[in-house]
């Protein structure tokens, strides 16, 4: 008798995959990037339908087959949902303390700078003629 | 940035300037403008010395281990008084242009 093909071993490991990878798309909007819970969905589905791929291919190797190829990809899903959970919730967080940033009520440190235009702007050019001021300081795109 | 690049009318219609800085150089920063459609200027740091001032240095977290900022957001008054700030515990999560607004209408006329 020939044996059934486990599918859910297979969309659950792409699924994985997908979670990993989506991550520089679902990135480019606040509210998938602030907390990655468009990723974290991906992985539970995916998780969801390999654990199925593995019941079947061990439970019920005489219908099912993917027994080796459940286990390969279990194994691979773990260590990518890993790498992604480092990342996310360890690495993104290792932040400076910057205890010595201008707190509210301070005057901002003064400073001249050149503009995308090679034209210096200082910032009491950014403060005549408004009312205040926006600084966002951003890692760069180097 | 591309958020507040969105939202910038609405800051313009406050009086309020809208900058970046960072340590890319400005050719860098112009080619990245004309990109993103950017109207706001980007400063550029390129030896962190105002990162550094700001203390909102991350040192060595930059390609090759170099010397960049760390996403932080400032809004000053027209005396130069920081009205209010953001300093992010995660690279990932940065200063949104409506919390920047919000601040904005609850500092009121007397913060302008």
């Amino acid at each position: 008798m020939k044996r059934k093909w486990n599918w859910p071993i297979w969309v659950g490991f792409v699924l994985i995959v997908a979670g990993l990878f989506s991550y520089g798309f679902f990135v480019r909007f606040p509210t998938t990037r602030d907390f990655p819970w468009a990723n974290l969905l991906l992985f539970g589905i995916g998780a969801a339908l390999l654990i199925v791929g593995l019941f079947r291919g061990f439970g019920r190797p005489q219908v099912y087959r993917g027994k080796i190829a459940a286990s390969i990809f279990a194994a691979i899903a773990v260590l990518l949902v890993a790498f992604f959970s480092y990342e996310i919730f360890y690495a993104l967080r290792q932040v400076p303390a910057s205890t010595g940033a201008p707190r509210v009520g301070q005057k901002a440190p003064d400073f001249l700078l050149l503009d995308q235009n090679g034209k210096p702007v200082g910032l009491g050019d950014l403060l005549s003629n408004s009312k205040g001021a926006v600084l966002i300081f951003y890692r760069g795109f180097w | 940035m591309r958020s507040f690049q969105q939202r910038l009318p609405e800051f313009e219609a406050r009086g309020i300037r809208v900058v970046g800085i960072s340590v890319d150089p400005p050719d860098i920063n112009q080619r990245q403008s004309q990109k993103r459609g950017y109207i706001f200027p980007l400063l550029s740091d390129p030896n962190a010395k105002v990162i550094r001032r700001y203390d909102v240095l991350h040192s060595g977290a930059g390609p090759k281990g170099a010397d960049i900022a760390r996403p932080a957001e400032f809004l000053l008054d027209s005396n130069g008084i920081v009205r209010w700030v953001n300093l992010t515990e995660n690279i990932a999560v940065r200063a949104r242009p409506e919390q920047v607004l919000e601040a904005l209408n609850q500092l009121g006329p007397a913060g302008e």
